[in-house]
């Protein structure tokens, strides 16, 4: 006998970052009309993009990689709540204390009461989509505890009071100058001294931001990070990070404190090894990144001596139900697929609204939230042109473009069945599916197109194209003509010639 | 061989000459060519817009309509890409498991022009003269889609009198993506400016590609600016001979 407990439980956009305010098309216009952005993300992406091939180029059996860490994936997704819980005795059983979060503001409360209990009032984090995609550092920042982000780019996001807007680099919407102007402004006030003649060199910015982070490393009784993975038969957690101030977190202060996405786990060790090829090269365009922390427990002397280990679901158990949706949990936050994007690299991060941007947000976001028919998320399946580009280079081979697909499926679905009246689009879509099943059908609506011959206008000398339709089709002509339809179509021109 | 012309409801409707194009090359070349004239289009709008209950029909019709035949042949990337990887998930997503069977079969059969010259009839030149200055952007969904990977290239090196020129960031997508040119207006006009602007880099007179729809969009473009670049289709040039060359049907001007 088995009980049934209801359906899983989509995330909560009140508290968790998932969800922005507008739908894709109406946040991309700011986007797009910022040059300087789309200059700074032109640049980056590009770069990535290109120390990306050229290092996976290099890996003879990359492709026998990908399908391993697939089905790697694949299969941990299947027996998931056996891991989970191997996960959590093997944690326990080294000295770790494991927390369940069904949302995101369970996770918080867990995190905010592990703090208190330590009488810090402040804690250092390491870069985690996790704690963003929960909105961590305003809750803590709302229970009198400051939350310094230790990765660079986070710092300089968190100082400018700016939103994320790429998963790997969430500061790849500045460039250097307008770093230069951010820590100018507010690294004083936080008690690190900056010389009059700091320039826009990247060298003397990151030494002064190592000045500061210096200090609180040294000074932290907490820290918080995410989790790359989790190896289930050892109960070991792992991040990997270039820049050193994650080892500094997860070794110096003495409580630390990992929230972790459910979906992180792996089974072994030799699991873990397909990943760490597939991640740096895929994410930073490097052969191995420069510094992969473990940690097994707590150990007398030696680092962090409480640890605990928050599990959040937030939405991924509704994921995991969706039969197609459920391999958007496989992804490692590589972020290839958002540099490659053609999308992403001319709206950037902010416009999708969730903390996860791009290919793998415009599918992760709305199956966390649910597709409701009506919800801004609803919008994000569709801020892609299908181009494939994301699923080519996805170290795990998610089907990005099949889920975008589904995803829109779902959409019309859900809006059909919540709204009264189909929409314009619904009606033309079921007149359009109508006429194509039927081949007499079909060639009297082609007739009744070719009525558009009359909006072709002479507009420079004898070439005739139609440079204006009405809504919705002006969406069309606003930056490009169409073609006068013929005065024959081919199967006019068959009937003629050779019947 | 006896091929059957699945003529896609765009070349249909707005770009005859194409379909046209595909005709006159493989009678050329000694192939029988017929026309189901029950044929009306493969779904992939539907598919691609969210309707795949609306889709289910289309694609049943389409099944039904290409069954008998041994060899198919479509001047589109994008609509062999719907055949051989929407269709059977279409069918299966309603729980229809014979048509699922049958559908796989079809696609099977199903091959994109420069796939049906090269790999089935094993030609590469196929006899054209194109004197002009032309650049080739590789569309989508038959790069990544279908995987013709150099094909259309091989072609046209074989075409008398044909400069080819490399388009630089040739893989990027012109920002077509069927009714995305529609939804995200703003974001395909982006791209299609930058597409443009490398079109207008390489000095070409000619744009070429092996999808209409994704030519569409980028002659829009080209046209709406007055660039004077055409846009070509590939079958239009493999159909072009001396001595009365292909004029270059630009698909907008038409």
């Amino acid at each position: 006998m088995s009980t049934f407990l209801g359906l899983p439980v989509h995330a909560s956009t009140s508290v968790s970052h998932l969800e922005g305010e507008q739908p894709f098309p109406a946040a991309a216009r700011h986007a797009l009309a910022d040059a300087q952005l789309r200059r700074n993300l032109g640049r980056a992406t590009r770069t990535i993009r290109d120390k990306r091939a050229a290092v996976v180029g290099e890996v003879p059996d990359w492709e026998e990689l990908r399908d391993a860490g697939r089905s790697i994936k694949a299969a941990t997704m299947a027996r998931l709540p056996q891991l989970l819980e191997q996960l959590e005795e093997q944690v326990t059983a080294a000295g770790g204390t494991v927390h369940w979060a069904r949302d995101a503001a369970e996770a918080n409360a867990i995190v905010t009461r592990i703090v208190r209990a330590t009488g810090a009032d402040e804690v250092v984090k390491v870069k985690s989509m996790a704690t963003q995609e929960i909105g961590l550092d305003e809750a803590l920042e709302a229970a009198g505890i400051a939350a310094w982000e230790t990765d660079l780019a986070e710092l300089i996001v968190q100082l400018g009071e700016d939103r994320p807007s790429h998963i790997l680099v969430p500061a790849i919407h500045r460039n250097r100058r307008e770093i230069q102007e951010i820590f100018r402004r507010t690294m004083p006030g936080l008690g690190t001294p900056v010389p009059p003649e700091l320039s826009e060199d990247p060298h003397e910015l990151v030494m002064l931001a190592r000045a500061h982070l210096r200090r609180k490393f040294l000074a932290a009784r907490v820290a918080v990070s995410g989790a790359n993975f989790a190896v289930a038969e050892t109960g070991t957690l792992s991040v990997v990070e270039s820049e050193g101030n994650g080892r500094m977190c997860l070794t110096l202060p003495r409580t630390l404190v990992t929230v972790m996405g459910i979906e992180k786990v792996v089974p072994t060790w030799d699991d873990l090894e397909v990943f760490l090829q597939l991640l740096p090269r895929s994410s930073t365009g490097e052969r191995m990144n420069p510094y992969t922390s473990f940690w097994t427990g707590v150990h007398p002397g030696d680092g962090p001596q409480e640890f605990h280990l928050v599990l959040l679901d937030n939405g991924r158990t509704a994921a995991l139900a969706d039969e197609v949706g459920r391999e958007a949990l496989h992804c490692i936050r590589c972020s290839a697929c958002l540099n490659v994007c053609p999308v992403y690299e001319r709206t950037g991060g902010h416009a999708y609204g969730s903390v996860y941007p791009g290919p793998i947000g415009a599918v992760l976001s709305p199956l966390l939230t649910g597709v409701t028919g009506d919800g801004v998320n609803d919008s994000l399946p569709y801020a892609s042109s299908l181009c494939g580009a994301c699923y080519e280079v996805c170290p795990v081979k998610i089907d990005l473009p099949g889920i975008l697909v589904e995803l829109r499926a779902q959409h019309v679905e859900a809006a059909s069945r919540t709204n009264r009246l189909p929409s314009a689009e619904a009606v033309a879509m079921k007149a359009a599916a109508w006429s194509m099943r039927d081949p007499a059908r079909w060639s009297l609506a082609q007739r009744a197109g070719r009525l558009a011959r009359l909006l072709g206008r002479r507009s420079d000398g004898a070439e005739r194209r139609i440079t204006s339709l009405p809504p919705p089709l002006d969406a069309w002509t606003s930056s490009r003509d169409l073609p006068r339809p013929p005065r024959e179509t081919f199967r006019e021109w068959w009937g003629r010639e050779r019947r | 061989m006896r091929i059957a012309l699945f003529v896609t409801c765009l070349a249909d409707t707005l770009f005859p000459s194409v379909a046209q194009a595909t005709v006159t090359l493989l009678e050329r070349l000694g192939h029988e060519v017929v026309f189901p004239q029950e044929q009306t289009c493969c779904g992939q709008m539907h598919v691609n817009t969210g309707y795949q209950r609306d889709a289910l029909g289309v694609v049943r019709h389409h099944v039904e309509v290409f069954e008998p035949y041994d060899v198919i042949v479509a001047p589109s990337g994008s609509c062999v890409g719907s055949v051989r990887h929407q269709h059977t998930l279409v069918a299966r997503r309603a729980g229809e498991s014979g048509l699922v069977r049958r559908a796989e079969s079809v696609a099977t059969r199903t091959y994109e022009l420069s796939e049906l010259l090269v790999d089935v009839l094993g030609v590469e030149d196929v006899g054209a003269t194109f004197p002009h200055r032309v650049t080739y952007h590789p569309t989508c969904h038959s790069l990544r889609m279908l995987g013709v990977g150099d094909k259309p290239l091989r072609l046209l090196r074989r075409v008398r009198g044909l400069d080819l020129v490399e388009l630089p960031r040739a893989d990027e997508c012109c920002g077509f993506g069927g009714t995305f040119a529609l939804k995200n207006a703003d974001t395909s006009t982006a791209m299609l400016a930058d597409k443009m602007r490398h079109v207008l880099e390489t000095g070409a007179e000619v744009c070429t590609a092996g999808d209409s729809s994704c030519l569409m969009h980028l002659g829009g473009g080209l046209s709406r600016l007055r660039t004077g670049v055409r846009t070509v289709h590939l079958a239009e040039i493999l159909a072009s001979t001396e001595p009365a060359p292909a004029d270059g049907h630009s698909a907008v001007a038409r």
